[in-house]
């Protein structure tokens, strides 16, 4: 069992980052006024921003990045790290990690790497972030995780259009020798690799164009190509609600913590219904379970930091917390982490003018 | 949770119609076909989903819920799972 800590390293900052147009689900005419009404009810998503054509998930990570290391008044040339959680990539090849440390003027000392997982990407990029620094030979490194979801959405699928917005964040990773340790607990199971999929452009099903670009009738209020993001809900759903819950107990059982001992409980943003489910599954209070999905829908990779940046700002500032964060999804690939935070640089959340 | 408990179909076509707005409290009966009671759509069905995970701790597949034409249907199979897990 991938359960395991990591010593010495904590969050020094937080920042997030949405382009500016809104878009409301009320406006989403694919559907009938009835079935948006239970759509949005059901997802608990009202609102969420999307990106411009040509705006990166990179440019949002890069300003929530830039304005972070501002706050924190961190000298750039002390960041030896730079780790890209992301599936929407600047570029096919090369890796966009390294654009982002020439963007931030970086110095050429620092590791830059990406990690291509969604859902599961903050958590499990906290762990390979904290595990690179907490031998102490690396002192400041940044961990920038988000997705645009939405360029590859297919408006006329009505199971994946409403629920994705898209977001950049940026966290500032500092290590520290008073700090509790970081404790995990990480998993997979590939088998589900199908349930959320763009299946073509990669090496599997290269780029064609005759059958990539074909829109094709999947079922009633689904029409989408091969290049659109393609949800198989029931699956998702089925997973999310049979793995989320022990993986959760597990890593408390294993480390003696109680669910008291959690001020927060801060879960992906997958959807309202999915999410409620698991926080009844785990008999939490709502107080302790924050959500960002009406405003901002399911941000992948970023629904975790924007969480906290938009819903526990003012206490994460200011208090001395215990935090569980918890991620799930795309792969399928899952995991959670208890953390403790105390007094963060946490900005408000940027909205870019892309 | 309600595990030692045994299901009736009266309780579980109760909660049934508290779970969804659109059926009227006491007109659900085993034999209805759930397509002619309500909208027996993808969003509804994960609204079931969710209901019978957090009420019976049972898990059902797309293609079961396909498979169950009636109220009775549908009763069965949470039964057959929630009576398993015991």
């Amino acid at each position: 069992m991938a359960i395991f800590q990591v010593p010495n390293i904590k969050i020094a900052g937080i920042a997030a980052c949405v382009p500016e147009d809104e878009y409301d689900n009320n406006n989403y005419d694919w559907i009938s006024e009835k079935e948006r009404q239970t759509l949005i009810k059901v997802t608990g998503v009202e609102k969420k921003h999307h990106a411009k054509k040509g705006t990166t998930t990179s440019d949002l990570c890069y300003v929530a990045a830039n304005d972070l290391i501002n706050q924190l008044n961190w000298e750039r040339s002390d960041i030896d790290l730079l780790i890209f959680v992301s599936q929407s990539r600047d570029y096919i090849i090369p890796a966009t990690a390294g654009l982002l440390q020439e963007r931030l003027s970086l110095s050429k000392s620092c590791i830059a790497f990406d990690i291509s997982l969604g859902c599961s990407g903050y958590v499990y990029g906290l762990s390979v972030i904290g595990s690179m620094m907490a031998t102490g030979m690396i002192k400041k490194g940044l961990l920038l995780t988000g997705d645009i979801s939405t360029l590859n959405t297919s408006y006329n699928d009505k199971s994946a259009f409403p629920l994705f917005g898209d977001a950049g964040t940026a966290t500032a990773i500092e290590i520290s020798s008073t700090v509790k340790p970081m404790l995990f607990n990480l998993q997979t199971d590939g088998g589900g690799y199908d349930a959320i999929i763009i299946p073509d452009g990669g090496i599997r099903n290269f780029a064609d164009k005759e059958t990539s670009f074909t829109y094709e009738n999947i079922s009633e209020g689904i029409v989408r190509n091969k290049f659109n993001i393609a949800l198989d809900g029931i699956k998702v759903f089925n997973f999310s609600l049979r793995e989320v819950k022990p993986n959760v107990n597990n890593l408390l059982k294993h480390n003696n913590i109680s669910v008291d001992d959690i001020d927060f409980f801060v879960f992906h943003q997958a959807n309202k219904l999915m999410n409620e489910t698991i926080r009844k599954q785990l008999k939490l209070l709502p107080d302790k379970v924050p959500y960002s999905l009406k405003e901002y829908g399911n941000t992948s990779s970023a629904s975790i930091p924007l969480t906290i940046v938009t819903e526990l700002r003012d206490v994460v500032k200011s208090n001395k917390l215990r935090l569980l964060l918890s991620g799930f999804g795309v792969g399928l690939s899952w995991g959670s982490v208890v953390l403790e935070t105390e007094s963060i640089v946490c900005p408000p959340i940027i909205v870019h003018k892309d | 949770m309600q595990k030692n408990n045994t299901m009736n179909i009266k309780d579980f076509i109760k909660k049934i119609e508290e779970e969804f707005e659109d059926i009227e409290p006491n007109s659900l009966l085993p034999n209805d076909v759930l397509a002619e009671k309500f909208t027996w759509d993808s969003i509804n069905a994960l609204i079931f989903l969710a209901h019978v995970n957090v009420e019976y701790d049972v898990e059902i597949t797309a293609e079961e819920l396909i498979q169950s034409k009636t109220v009775q249907d549908l009763y069965d199979l949470v039964e057959s799972k929630y009576l398993k897990k015991e």
